[in-house]
C-alpha cells in the first residue's frame, strides 16, 4: 500500500509565461491538484499545466491523502481527481463545494452525463468512465483454439489449456494485491453472483454459500497466476501482460491502451478486449467514473480558477488526441478497439461500483482479510466470519451501527 | 554538584522529554479508552453518476453525518473503558483459538499473529546480532593496523543505509524474477518465488535485519576491545589458556556491561520492527505490532481512522517492550547495587 508513494508519486510544475498556445485561458492564481496517478489523468494534468500557474501531483495513494489534505483550511489542493469511491468521504466531510455555479458560469462546454449530482447539486464533473474487464492474447487464444472465455468456469477452462500449452510463464494475471486491489476483486465476483453486501441497517452479510463460492473461485485463479500474487497490483499485471508473461486477466480499462504502446509492450495488437467474465447474475466488473471535485476551503476566486483550469484539462481537444487512453465522456469521443471490453461489461449489465460510507468499511475488511483464506492459514467460512467482525468493529468505532 | 547547576543542565532536556514525550503518551492513553464518533443520520436521496450511454439516477438510502450551523460534522466523545484493547486483544477469539488448541485459528487475530512475529523477530535476532557484532569486531582487532581503517569503514556502511531504502533495495533483488532470486533459481535449477509464502518474507527480514544493525553492535564492542586489559590476557596466556577460553573468561566478562547496552537498544529497536514490513509489503503473510498501529491509523477507504485502537494497540506495544526489557534492566540495577558499574 505505502510502497506505491515511493514509485507513482510525480510532479509537473509549470509556471505561467504567458505563451500556451493550447490554452483559452490564461490561468491568474496558483492551482494545485492532487489525482490517481494512472494514464488517463496524466494526460489530463498535462493539458492542466498549459493554463499556467498549475501543480499537479499524481499519486495512486490520492484516496488516502485527500481527505485530510481537503480539511487543511486552507485547502492543500484546489483540485481532487476522484472516483466513486473515494469521492464519498469528500462529501460526507463537507470539504468539497458544489459547482452548480460554476457549471452555469464555465460550464457550456461540460455534457449533462459528466454531472455527478447527489441531493440536488452537482458536486463533481466525471471525465471518464473505468471498468475491469477481460484482456485476452488473441494470438495464443486463437493458436490453441480457445473461444473467448465468457464466465469465470470458461476462464479457468482456459487458463488450463494454456497452462498445458506451456506458452506463457503464467496463463493469468490478477490484480490481487491484498489491500485495495484484493478487495476489489472479491467485489467483483460477489456482485457477479448477485450478492448482497448488507443486510437490515447496514449489518454485514458476506457470511453465507454466495461469500463461499467467490473465495473458492477465488482460489481456483490463484492457481495460475503468479505466485507472488499478493503483491500484483494493476501496474504489475500490465507490465506481465505487456511482457508477454501472462495470457488473460480481467484488468482496467484503463490500462487498455498501454498494450499497443510500442514503446512499452512486446504484445502490440495480440491483446484483445471483452466483456469481464460473467457471473450468475451480471458481469464479475464494476462500472466506476473519474472526475474532479474543487475544494470547499479556498477563495471563490481560486475556485473560478480552478475549475477553469479543470475544464481546459478535460476539453474535447485534449480527449480526441488522446482518444484510446480512457473511455471519455466528453464529447468528440470515438470508442476504439480499446473501449470494446469496457463497453460490452456495461452492454451485459455490470452495476456501478456501491460507494458508500458503509461499503469503505467492508472494502478494507476484504482487502486485509482474503488473502488469510487465500494463503490456506484459514478456511473460508472462518475468513468470511472474520470480515464481519473486523467491519462491525471499525462501523461501531465510526458510529455506522 | 550544586542543585541549581544541575538543574539547569538537565532542565530543558526534562523539559522537551515531557513535551515530546510524556504529554503525547498521556495523551494517547487517554484516547485508548475513548472513541470519537461521527453522528450519521439515515436520509433518502437521489444520486445521479454516468454510465455508459446515459446517466443513471437512483434515489437511495444514505447514511449522511449530521452538521452544525458552521457546516462542521457533529462528533461525540464516548468513554468506552477497555472496549479498544479488547477490541484489538479480541479475548473471545483467543480463548476460542485456545480451547481448540488451534494454531492456524490463533494466527486468524492480527494481534496475536503480530505479538507471534514480532518476538519471533525480536529473539531471533538478538542473538545473531550480538555474536555477528562480536565476531566482527575481534577480527577487526587482529587485522594490520595499515587496513584497519578502510576495514572499519567498510564493515559500518550497512548501518549508515536509510532502514526502508535498504528494505526497498532487498525487496527489489528479489521480488519476481529479481536478479538475485534469478541467480538463486540459475543455482538451484528450479522456479523460486521468494514473496509467495511467509518464511522466506521472514527470513529476507531477519537477515536483512542482522546485516543492518551489526555493525552497530560491532562499533561499540570495538571499543570496548580496547579497554581489555593487556596484563590479564597475556597471563591467561602464561597459564594456557586457550583462543577460546580467553575470549570466554577474559573478554567476554569485560565486555558485559556493553552486551547488556547493546542488548538493551536492540530489544526496544527490534520490537518496533516496521520498516521491514512496509518495505517487503509483506501484510498479507506477515505483520507486525507497529505495523498494526500503523494501519489502524491510516484511514481506510472510507475515510475514518481508528484513532481509539491504535491508541490502545500503542499501549499494549509499550508494555511489551517493558516486559521484555524487565530482566536486562533488573541485571543491570543488581550490578549496580552491587557496586560492579
Amino acid at each position: 500500500m505505502a510502497l506505491s508513494k515511493f514509485a507513482v508519486a510525480t510532479a509537473a510544475a509549470l509556471m505561467a509565461t504567458g505563451a500556451w498556445a493550447e490554452c483559452a485561458f490564461e490561468n491568474p492564481v496558483p492551482v494545485k491538484a492532487l489525482t490517481a496517478g494512472f494514464a488517463a489523468w496524466k494526460v489530463v494534468t498535462a493539458s492542466m499545466a498549459e493554463c499556467g500557474n498549475f501543480e499537479a501531483e499524481l499519486d495512486q495513494d490520492f484516496r488516502l491523502k485527500q481527505p485530510a489534505a481537503f480539511e487543511a483550511n486552507p485547502s492543500l489542493y484546489h483540485i481532487g481527481g476522484v472516483s466513486n469511491s473515494p469521492f464519498v468521504p469528500l462529501y460526507d466531510q463537507g470539504t468539497i463545494r458544489p459547482l452548480d455555479d460554476l457549471v452555469e458560469k464555465f460550464g457550456q462546454d461540460i455534457s449533462p452525463i459528466q454531472l455527478i449530482k447527489l441531493d440536488g447539486n452537482v458536486w463533481a464533473i466525471a471525465m471518464m468512465v473505468n471498468a475491469q474487464h477481460l484482456m485476452y492474447r488473441s494470438d495464443i487464444l486463437d493458436e490453441l483454439g480457445i473461444d473467448v472465455p465468457a464466465t469465470y468456469e470458461e476462464v479457468l477452462d482456459a487458463a488450463a489449456k494454456i497452462k498445458a500449452a506451456g506458452v506463457v510463464e503464467y496463463p493469468m494475471g490478477g490484480t490481487y494485491k491484498s489491500g485495495w486491489n484484493l478487495g476489489m476483486e472479491f467485489i467483483n465476483l460477489y456482485l457477479g453472483m448477485g450478492g448482497e453486501f448488507f443486510g437490515e441497517s447496514f449489518a454485514p452479510a458476506v457470511n453465507n454459500d454466495t461469500g463461499i463460492a467467490t473465495l473458492e473461485t477465488m482460489k481456483r485463479i490463484t492457481e495460475y497466476l503468479d505466485p507472488e500474487y499478493l503483491v500484483s497490483d494493476s501496474t504489475y499485471v500490465q507490465q506481465q501482460f505487456q511482457q508477454g508473461k501472462i495470457a488473460l486477466a480481467n484488468l482496467w480499462q484503463s490500462r487498455a491502451a498501454a498494450m499497443d504502446n510500442p514503446q512499452e509492450s512486446q504484445v502490440v495488437g495480440k491483446v484483445g478486449m471483452a466483456s469481464a467474465p460473467m457471473g450468475s447474475v451480471r458481469p464479475s466488473s464494476t462500472l466506476w467514473w473519474d472526475g474532479i471535485v474543487i475544494a470547499k476551503n479556498i477563495t471563490d476566486e481560486e475556485a473560478e480558477a480552478a475549475f477553469q483550469v479543470a475544464l481546459e484539462g478535460m476539453d474535447s481537444e485534449t480527449i480526441t488526441a488522446n482518444n484510446d487512453t480512457a473511455v471519455w465522456l466528453v464529447d468528440g469521443f470515438v470508442p476504439g478497439a480499446a473501449a470494446q471490453g469496457a463497453i460490452a461489461t456495461a452492454e451485459n449489465g455490470a452495476a456501478p461500483f456501491p460507494a458508500s460510507k458503509a461499503m469503505g468499511l467492508m472494502h478494507t475488511a476484504l482487502g486485509n482479510i482474503v488473502s488469510d483464506y487465500l494463503t490456506g492459514a484459514t478456511s473460508a467460512e472462518e475468513a468470511l466470519a472474520k470480515v464481519e467482525a473486523a467491519y462491525t468493529t471499525s462501523a461501531k468505532d465510526a458510529g455506522l451501527l | 554538584m550544586k542543585f541549581r547547576t544541575f538543574a539547569a543542565f538537565v532542565g530543558p532536556s526534562v523539559a522537551l522529554m515531557i513535551l515530546f514525550i510524556a504529554m503525547p503518551l498521556a495523551s494517547v492513553f487517554v484516547q485508548s479508552f475513548q472513541v470519537t464518533r461521527v453522528i450519521y443520520e439515515e436520509i433518502e436521496v437521489e444520486s445521479c453518476t454516468p454510465g455508459f450511454v446515459a446517466q443513471t439516477c437512483v434515489t437511495e438510502t444514505r447514511l449522511q453525518p449530521v452538521v452544525d450551523d458552521q457546516g462542521d460534522m457533529v462528533v461525540e466523545t464516548e468513554f468506552v473503558g477497555f472496549g479498544s484493547y479488547i477490541n484489538v486483544l479480541e479475548p473471545d477469539r483467543l480463548a476460542e483459538a485456545l480451547g481448540e488448541a488451534s494454531w492456524s485459528r490463533l494466527m486468524g487475530i492480527d494481534f496475536w499473529k503480530a505479538l507471534r512475529f514480532t518476538l519471533t523477530f525480536t529473539l531471533v535476532t538478538l542473538p545473531l546480532v550480538l555474536g555477528t557484532g562480536l565476531a566482527i569486531a575481534l577480527a577487526v582487532n587482529s587485522v594490520a593496523r595499515s587496513i584497519r581503517g578502510q576495514v572499519i569503514f567498510v564493515s559500518l556502511l550497512p548501518f549508515i543505509i536509510t532502514p526502508v531504502i535498504g528494505a526497498l533495495s532487498i525487496r527489489w533483488l528479489f521480488i519476481g524474477d529479481g536478479i538475485l532470486t534469478a541467480l538463486l533459481e540459475w543455482a538451484l535449477d528450479r522456479d523460486i518465488a521468494m514473496f509467495a509464502q511467509a518464511w522466506t518474507i521472514e527470513l529476507m527480514m531477519l537477515i536483512y535485519r542482522v546485516w543492518h544493525v551489526a555493525p552497530f553492535a560491532f562499533v561499540v564492542f570495538y571499543a570496548g576491545l580496547q579497554t581489555v586489559n593487556s596484563d590479564t590476557l597475556e597471563s591467561a596466556v602464561v597459564d594456557g589458556a586457550s583462543r577460546f577460553e580467553r575470549l570466554r573468561y577474559v573478554i567476554v566478562p569485560h565486555l558485559m556491561p556493553l552486551i547488556v547496552f547493546v542488548a538493551l537498544i536492540h530489544l526496544m529497536d527490534a520490537y518496533r520492527v516496521f520498516e521491514e514490513i512496509v518495505g517487503f509489503s509483506s501484510q498479507a503473510h506477515v505483520i507486525s505490532l507497529q505495523w498494526l498501529t500503523y494501519d489502524l491509523l491510516t484511514p481506510d477507504q472510507s475515510g475514518s481512522r481508528s484513532i481509539s485502537r491504535a491508541s490502545a494497540s500503542a499501549m499494549l506495544t509499550m508494555v511489551g517492550i517493558v516486559i521484555l526489557l524487565v530482566p536486562l534492566l533488573r541485571k543491570t540495577w543488581r550490578d549496580h547495587r552491587l557496586g560492579r558499574i
